[in-house]
């Protein structure tokens, strides 16, 4: 008996304390799959939105198992956004699970898809879910927020659109930088050899060759050839620089700088923002790291 | 032809002939102590020895990031304590020492593990136990080199309690002191050893470059040095064997190294002029005479 009646009484408090919670806080919550999202959502929310990343900063949204505090998280929403192309397949079921009313918005809605190999398939390809890494399409995600932002809190109308029409302009400022760093890098350096398969828009949109190491799995240990067969081909194909963080020892990386005299690479962010005090903080900064990190490995000697 | 498969590969990358050159120095460190162990029927020590040393690397790691002498020199430290800290309980309670040492280097895993994963980074514990053959710097190759040179010296001064003892350990207690302070010095060169044997092919690995050659040697020769003779030459040449192999056939390096040295076993057994099957299953002629 006694134990049914604190059952209930649980069971009655946790229905009652997001109410409760709806009250103290008359701001909406959002909640975004990917830290990305989340900033772009912040921009555009200002302070009429509270927003809740479900891949933090630094994790991978690819690989990424929720935990039952995200559901809870889903079902509070007001809005949900996900990034969509495939990047997270965990997030239906969890939709789904949290019994959430609120909308979901895909962000993607409306960007041209790209293919890219597939790492567990090869000579199969996949859609690539990274568009993000083209501001062009950066702009397309930032409109689908801003009118699904719109749909589900009408009063707010006139907010989103001067907040997204700012932060608008604020990307194209980015995208013009981008295009002035790379414009200044010689045409034949603009070569990177990369294990990263997240900047596939980023090369087609800007004009950087991204090259994958033939043949070398990431996961594993590599093999005296796969290591022989990279130095090969940077030697070959003339390459300025190396971003192979995925490469598990730094000294073998380094090892393949000396062999080849191409630059190393620094750290790149591509599925998701650093913590708040890092160099991608937000979308913007992200940007503007990357573009300059690839610049500063490309520009060679002076 | 036998230029392009042998040589060839060496010429034309500057990381093969890095980890020759580990490889090589590892060969001429570690199989001797390796003989010493198993001589004294402590062969299983060095795997003990190898996990014990990871709570040590991953304190240097934690302090001082992926830093070649921080994780070396906490590798070390950890290493020398738990010999030590083992030796002691032997001596002084009724725990035999293989057993002491169990005890510590199973608490010693465990701790090593949770440090690693309290820092959480993306640098996984793989990392600790396969180091890579190929990425062996010039720091790390001196590390190497400077090990086996002092291991060798230390070898030299303390051979002859060391022989004794593998023999006839009450008669070295008899005639010498020299005993005590000889065990702990050995100890001390198992792990150093292994510490320099981990950079380039993790903590694992470096057991098999230490051990197989030991017990590949038993089946060639009777006489101590001649059995290290043998043992370094196994190691000498599983390094060379197995570094090609990766690079052929497209395999990882370190295991390729072992997996050549645990081919040269077991041929050994098969073949190997002291007590191989194949010459145990030959009736010996002068028997019948």
């Amino acid at each position: 008996m006694m134990t049914r009646r604190l059952l209930l009484a649980a069971l009655a408090a946790l229905i009652a304390a997001p109410a409760a919670g709806e009250e103290a806080h008359p701001r909406k919550l959002a909640v975004a799959s990917t830290s990305i999202l989340a900033d772009f959502v912040r921009n555009v929310g200002g302070d009429r939105i509270d927003v809740k990343a479900l891949v933090g900063p630094n994790g991978d949204a690819h690989v990424y198992s929720p935990t039952p505090g995200d559901a809870k998280e889903i079902a509070e929403a007001a809005i949900v956004f996900v990034n969509g192309l495939g990047l997270e397949g965990w997030l239906p079921r969890l939709i789904t699970a949290s019994g959430t009313k609120a909308p979901v918005v895909v962000v993607t809605t409306g960007v041209p898809p790209r293919k890219m190999p597939d790492e567990e398939h090869p000579g199969r390809s996949v859609t690539d879910p990274h568009a993000w890494q083209s501001i062009a399409d950066a702009k397309i995600y930032v409109a689908n927020v801003r009118d699904g932002l719109v749909a589900a809190d009408p009063t707010g109308k006139a907010a989103y659109e001067a907040n997204a029409q700012s932060y608008l302009a604020k990307l194209d400022a980015v995208e013009n930088e981008v295009r002035t760093v790379i414009a200044a890098i010689p045409a034949e350096r603009r070569k990177i050899i990369t294990t990263h398969d997240a900047f596939g828009y980023f090369g087609a949109a800007y004009g950087i060759s991204f090259i994958a190491p033939e043949g070398v799995s990431t996961d594993s240990e590599p093999s005296a050839k796969d290591v022989a067969r990279i130095i090969r081909q940077i030697r070959k194909q003339k390459i300025p620089a190396v971003f192979l963080e995925n490469v598990s020892d730094p000294r073998l990386i380094e090892q393949i700088a000396r062999e080849t005299g191409a630059a190393i690479g620094g750290k790149l962010y591509s599925d998701a923002l650093s913590e708040p005090a890092g160099p991608a903080a937000t979308y913007i900064d992200m940007m503007r790291h990357n573009v300059h990190e690839f610049a500063k490995a490309l520009r060679g000697p002076a | 032809m036998l230029y392009v498969w042998l040589i060839a590969p060496f010429a034309e990358f500057e990381f093969m002939r890095r980890a020759l050159v580990g490889s090589f120095a590892l060969a001429l460190g570690a199989p001797p102590v390796g003989v010493f162990l198993m001589l004294r029927r402590m062969s299983l020590i060095g795997d003990a020895m190898a996990h014990a040393i990871l709570p040590g690397a991953a304190i240097g790691f934690l302090l001082a990031g992926l830093s070649l002498f921080a994780m070396a020199g906490g590798g070390l430290i950890a290493g020398f304590l738990i010999a030590i800290g083992a030796g002691i309980i032997a001596r002084t309670t009724a725990l035999k020492e293989d057993a002491a040492l169990a005890a510590f280097f199973l608490i010693s895993l465990a701790l090593g593990v949770t440090i690693v994963s309290v820092r959480g980074t993306n640098v996984d514990l793989l990392h600790f136990l396969f180091g890579s053959v190929l990425a062996i710097d010039d720091p790390t190759l001196m590390l190497i080199v400077s090990i086996t040179s002092v291991s060798l010296v230390i070898l030299a001064l303390i051979w002859r309690p060391l022989v004794i003892e593998c023999v006839d350990p009450g008669y070295l207690r008899s005639v010498s002191r020299a005993g005590g302070p000889a065990h702990i010095a050995f100890l001390a060169l198992v792990v150093m050893n292994l510490v320099g044997g981990f950079q380039a092919l993790g903590t694992v690995l470096a057991v098999g470059i230490m051990m197989l050659p030991a017990v590949i040697s038993r089946f060639w020769a009777r006489d101590i040095t001649l059995m290290i003779g043998v043992a370094v030459g196994a190691a000498a040449v599983s390094g060379y064997a197995g570094l090609l192999i990766s690079y052929h056939a497209n395999l990882p390096s370190g295991p390729a190294i072992i997996l050549v040295a645990g081919a040269l076993y077991l041929l050994s057994v098969l073949f190997g002029p002291v007590s191989g099957l194949v010459w145990l299953a030959v009736p010996r002629r002068h028997l019948e005479a």
